[in-house]
């Protein structure tokens, strides 16, 4: 412990600098994989086509390993040992989860609410955003907060091919043979992920909309209700294992 | 990262080193195997503890979320000091990996036993292990294995990653040729592990099936 509290004295302005990189990669990333999946989800969700891509998508993702994934960007014509490299490949593990997730959760919103809706006099981009994107909101954000995690995680190993975030000090700390680098490294890169997944719980419950809460509470079967009960932490990945489920 | 004029892979290189491949492949499934055996073991006697005890529930898949958010480079990193770079770190970390997914899907699996049946067995005398063993497991049976698919799969791709602090598996391709900037060893180790991913996969999913066949044909039934 000594080891780790010299070496952070020692590396200030170096930790912090890491810790920046590695959020801002990781933010990117997260923000171009959002910007991919999400519209794709919603056109396959309305058109209901794609279903069968769109469920299976968390389970492809979850059988390609994140280090064969940067490896395979890396030999890309184009990237090799370059931030972009981490950054394209992180984008690619992003994506499945956020596009299972929200694909399910448009899927799943009560039909009957959307007729009612429509019976109302709202149009398709006024029940999108007013009735149908509210009530599917805890479930994407759920997918968004594995993505999130994973995404942090694996920046760890981009330090592999571009040195840059906390993973650098675990990777020069393995090639020196310096446990302290390696450990500090790893409890700065933990902290990290489980802040991350902290921080996307919160906002899972944040966006929930209280009517849907309320509605779960009393019925007690609401689709959103698992993953955010009390034992909220083992209940992220909702998507995949609920596919999961349905497979067994 | 290629030379001009150089061949994007080298199949001869390939060639040479298909021993190699073997015994990667092999090593990657030992490694996978023994994280999946101690992972099942202790997943099914905390599961046993929920089912009996439920408060146990939140604290124990607590601990197992937080190991599970934990980034496996980190984990390793973690455990370095403790156990240095051997075999034994990468075990506890994977092992580590399995417990989340596996303890959901046998917690879960249990509860989904009706009482009824569990009543009729208790009603024809059976004892409380024979319950347990002739019909609880039996029927969790495909939910377990749902989640076993899960670990394995999981379980093969972070087995890459035990190859930076100096494990002999798939992985090492990987790192070898990140090493030397070759990218026809890292096209090898991501291209086999992913395969043996996917296979891995399918061959637990026709286990299931023929273990439990029943879940299809109910399946179909409804």
């Amino acid at each position: 412990m000594t080891g780790v509290l010299d070496f952070l004295a020692d590396h200030r302005g170096d930790v912090l600098r890491r810790a920046l990189e590695h959020a801002q990669i990781s933010g990117i990333a997260l923000l171009v994989a959002l910007a991919v999946a999400l519209p794709i989800a919603l056109w396959l969700a309305h058109s209901g086509r794609g279903g069968f891509l769109a469920i299976n998508a968390s389970n492809v993702g979850r059988a390609l390993p994140s280090l064969a994934i940067i490896a395979i960007v890396f030999s890309l014509p184009g990237f090799g040992l370059r931030s972009t490299t981490v950054i394209f490949a992180l984008v690619l593990l992003g994506i499945p989860p956020m596009l299972t997730n929200a694909y399910v959760a448009v899927r799943g919103v009560d039909r009957d609410v959307v007729e009612a809706a429509r019976g109302m006099g709202m149009r398709g981009m006024e029940i999108l955003r007013g009735v149908e994107l509210p009530l599917a909101a805890p479930v994407i954000m759920a997918g968004i907060r594995t993505a999130a995690v994973q995404i942090v995680a694996t920046a760890t190993l981009g330090a592999l091919v571009a040195s840059g975030g906390l993973g650098t000090f675990i990777v020069d700390g393995i090639a020196v043979q310096d446990t302290a680098s390696i450990v500090t490294g790893a409890l700065l890169v933990a902290v990290l992920a489980i802040l991350t997944d902290v921080a996307f719980g919160a906002l899972e419950r944040a966006v929930t909309p209280a009517g849907l809460a309320m509605a779960q509470e009393s019925t007690g079967r609401g689709r959103g209700r698992a993953r955010r009960g009390a034992p909220a932490r083992g209940d992220d990945v909702p998507a995949a294992d609920q596919s999961e489920r349905v497979d067994a | 990262m290629r030379q001009p004029g150089q061949p994007f892979v080298n199949w001869g290189w390939i060639a040479d080193h298909s021993d190699d491949m073997v015994t990667r492949i092999l090593n990657h499934l030992i490694f996978t195997g023994i994280a999946i055996a101690v992972g099942f073991a202790i997943s099914l006697a905390l599961s046993l503890l929920i089912v009996r005890y439920r408060w146990t529930y939140g604290p124990v898949t607590w601990v197992a979320g937080v190991l599970y958010t934990i980034p496996s480079l980190a984990l390793f990193g973690l455990l370095i000091p403790i156990t240095g770079f051997t075999v034994t770190t990468a075990e506890i970390a994977l092992v580590s990996y399995t417990l989340l997914i596996l303890i959901r899907n046998t917690v879960a699996g249990l509860d989904g036993v009706p009482t009824d049946v569990r009543d009729a067995a208790v009603g024809m005398g059976f004892s409380p292990t024979q319950v347990m063993l002739k019909v609880d497991l039996p029927l969790a049976l495909p939910v377990i294995m749902a989640g076993l698919r899960v670990a394995t799969v999981t379980t093969i791709g972070l087995v890459t990653v035990t190859a930076l602090i100096g494990m002999d598996n798939l992985g090492t391709f990987i790192t070898d040729g990140l090493q030397r900037l070759f990218v026809t060893p890292i096209l090898v180790g991501a291209v086999l592990s992913i395969a043996l991913a996917v296979a891995a996969d399918l061959l637990l999913l026709g286990a299931q099936r023929l273990i439990a066949p029943w879940t299809r044909a109910a399946r179909a039934g409804r």
